[in-house]
């Protein structure tokens, strides 16, 4: 799929960069603030570890399969 | 209004934004969503839609748009394979399943699934690819000759788009409980987004955003059952707390967490099922009709570049497949010990028509019926205390059906933004099933019904065209259905059961077809149309007479599951019976004609020679080695 055109790879990428940027995001204004929101185990502190992970994995993604780059 | 104490509250923002005040109505939800769910949410419509438009220009040709041009490689073959099957109702719904039953449930995902996908790869595959057909009608024209193929194509497209506006009508019965949203508005937008992305970019398009929803389910559902098991202490004491919760009355006595133990009786389980119903009806006759005919799903497949990717491709999806009763399984299991109400007591989740009866009234002040609530309470395991509290009216315990077991755990860990993903994964999944249902109708429409029937020489624009057109009529259809099952609910489980009349019986003619060279014309029409008839009568038997079910299912004791399996055997076993005898008295077809559609009259292509590694030999055995773990670990 990396030859003809932008690979479904990248789509995906690109959604879990941003989704990982916004998750994570919030997970570090709530360390900031500190103040969690209230769910059970706000103190595991998931959006910054989870919202993390989806942004490494979004960029490994983006990146890897970027157009123009032959997979 | 905030429900049960769990309700997530958004410190991302004072009040909510303008979207957010359009979305949500004034009607109870379980969650409530802060901007940055909104933006999550929005985000993902913009990504599908974008796809659309970028797949557009690849889809000019009908190789292009019916079949992705045959490029997919394996792994995203292979996860659209089973992401077209991963709805949201099939998540919910399973999930309360599991709530309700145990781990019982997880038989659709492993017995019911992983043999029929591995036999799908490494045996029929090679002749669905090898003929080069467009769909599993266009196989049994090519078997059988037109008259088996067209009774498979219309009611294969008749039933497609009834499903879809079934799916369409419970997604939008979904949001409305979990977000508050109205249904027209969920119904409008989500069907707008699959007919603009699939009719602009076809099966690829189709395909690419099933691997994308595949890959935001497991995002925003698998950190459910992640701090699951770190509240309860692992699946170690999960068991232990389902075993408190049985001893002190908050659980209906059971055995939530073996899958085969309880299976020696119809009586001795609470689905009312006997293990061989397990084994030859879910796992041969429903499964094997589903995974291996069921065009939804081998139309992925089909797609893939290669034959040695189409055999991978369902290889694939057998593990992740093998994997999602970690999202689906485990959360219901969960909620049996978590969940709480309000005032802190434990939450027992109880059957729809409960729900319903114990409906509030329209001012919020109270139960609307109090005694048609009392007196479904008394049919429910729910604790003397809890019932009383819920006749009180208060508000402090409030009761929620099965099919809500996974919104609520989404709701009780997960914070804005998480949130939002979650709802976007069950959003995802509810489109990936429209997507797959109008794709495949499109196709097969096309090149089953108009083709050979309405114009048999036109362009290949012209069919493109129709495609397109052909994907546009299917949703506005869906539509169609999704009011009229909205309006008579009863339909709903008449739509489901019609589906299942067409798929056992078609798995018969297929498999006497590819394995049989004997087979005729006339037998497959004829087994075809008795096999179908007879899942009809069947099902009708048992609806005037339900006495009728000892000898449907072999046993009084026996409950719809089973009885659905058991049809499903019998309809598929008559299907072949039929083929088998019309045939014998007919004149075979030589075998040269028989090249490339059965076993035993077809050279199949060499492949090259690749690293273990990227055997599907390799695979499909590491496969079957965990589905036997899994199966032995939880027995």
């Amino acid at each position: 799929m990396h030859n003809s055109g932008i690979s479904i790879w990248f789509f995906i990428g690109t959604l879990l960069t941003i989704y990982g940027a916004m998750i994570l995001g919030y997970g570090i204004f709530e360390l900031v603030v500190g103040r969690t929101a209230n769910v059970i185990l706000a103190n595991l502190h998931a959006p910054v570890w989870w919202g993390g992970m989806l942004l490494a994995l979004g960029l490994f993604y983006g990146i890897r399969f970027r157009p123009g780059r032959n997979g | 209004m905030q429900m049960l104490g769990l309700v997530p509250a958004s410190i991302a923002a004072g009040s909510p934004s303008a979207v957010a005040a359009v979305l949500a109505l004034s009607a109870p939800s379980l969650a409530h969503l802060s901007p940055l769910d909104i933006a999550v949410i929005a985000i993902y419509f913009v990504m599908v839609i974008w796809i659309g438009f970028y797949l557009k220009s690849k889809a000019n040709t009908s190789e292009e748009f019916f079949m992705a041009g045959r490029e997919m490689t394996a792994w995203i073959a292979g996860l659209s394979f089973v992401s077209a099957n991963l709805g949201s109702l099939e998540l919910m719904g399973w999930a309360g399943s599991a709530y309700q039953y145990g781990i019982l449930a997880a038989h659709w995902y492993w017995v019911g699934a992983i043999p029929a996908m591995l036999f799908l790869g490494m045996v029929m595959m090679p002749f669905y690819y090898v003929c080069k057909t467009h769909s599993v009608p266009g196989y049994l024209k090519l078997r059988y000759g037109q008259g088996a193929s067209v009774v498979a194509a219309f009611s294969f497209a008749f039933m497609t788009v009834l499903m879809s506006g079934v799916n369409m009508f419970a997604m939008a019965e979904v949001m409305k409980v979990v977000l508050g949203w109205d249904m027209n508005f969920s119904i409008i937008v989500s069907s707008l987004a699959v007919a603009a992305y699939v009719a602009l970019g076809g099966l690829r398009s189709a395909i690419f955003n099933e691997v994308l929803q595949f890959v935001l389910i497991w995002g925003g559902a698998l950190l459910v059952p992640i701090l699951g098991l770190i509240e309860t202490g692992g699946w170690n004491g999960l068991k232990a707390r389902i075993a408190h919760n049985i001893s002190t009355g908050v659980v209906a006595p059971g055995d939530y967490t073996h899958m085969w133990r309880s299976m020696g009786h119809f009586a001795d389980n609470p689905m009312g099922i006997h293990w061989t119903g397990i084994v030859f009806g879910l796992g041969f006759a429903i499964s094997f009709g589903y995974w291996t005919t069921d065009f939804l799903v081998v139309q992925r497949v089909l797609a893939a570049n290669s034959l040695r990717s189409a055999r991978m491709a369902p290889v694939i999806g057998s593990f992740f497949k093998m994997a999602v009763p970690f999202i689906v399984i485990l959360p219901g299991l969960l909620g049996l010990v978590v969940l709480q109400n309000a005032n802190g007591s434990q939450m027992q989740l109880v059957g729809e028509n409960v729900v319903k009866d114990c409906a509030r009234n329209a001012s919020d002040t109270g139960l609307a019926t109090p005694s048609v609530c009392s007196a479904g309470l008394q049919t429910t395991a729910v604790l003397p205390a809890t019932q009383k509290a819920v006749l009180s009216g208060t508000g402090d315990v409030q009761l929620h059906s099965y099919n809500e077991v996974l919104p609520l755990m989404l709701v009780r860990y997960c914070s804005p933004g998480l949130l939002g993903l979650g709802i976007t994964a069950l959003i995802a999944g509810f489109m990936s099933g429209m997507a797959g249902n109008v794709s495949a109708f499109s196709a097969v429409w096309t090149y089953d019904i108009y083709q050979p029937l309405i114009n048999k020489r036109a362009k290949d624009e012209h069919y493109v065209a129709v495609g397109r057109w052909a994907t546009i009529l299917g949703v506005v259809i869906s539509i169609g259905a999704a009011y009229l099952v909205m309006n008579a609910a009863g339909i709903m489980d008449y739509v489901q059961a019609l589906f299942s009349f067409f798929i056992s019986p078609l798995l018969g003619a297929v498999l006497m077809g590819m394995f049989w060279k004997r087979a005729t014309k006339a037998g497959g029409f004829w087994g075809l149309l008795i096999g179908t008839l007879t899942s009809i009568g069947l099902w009708a038997w048992v609806k005037v007479d339900p006495a009728a079910l000892r000898y449907v299912a072999l046993s009084p004791d026996a409950k719809d599951m089973a009885e659905n399996m058991y049809r499903a055997l019998w309809s598929v076993s008559v299907c072949a019976i039929v083929v088998f005898v019309v045939s014998m008295f007919g004149k075979a077809r030589p075998v040269a004609e028989l090249n490339g559609l059965v076993y035993g009259a077809t050279k199949l292509p060499e492949e090259e020679p690749v690293p273990f590694y990227k055997n599907e030999y390799f695979w499909m055995i590491l496969a079957i080695v965990c589905f036997l773990a899994l199966n032995i670990y939880f027995w």
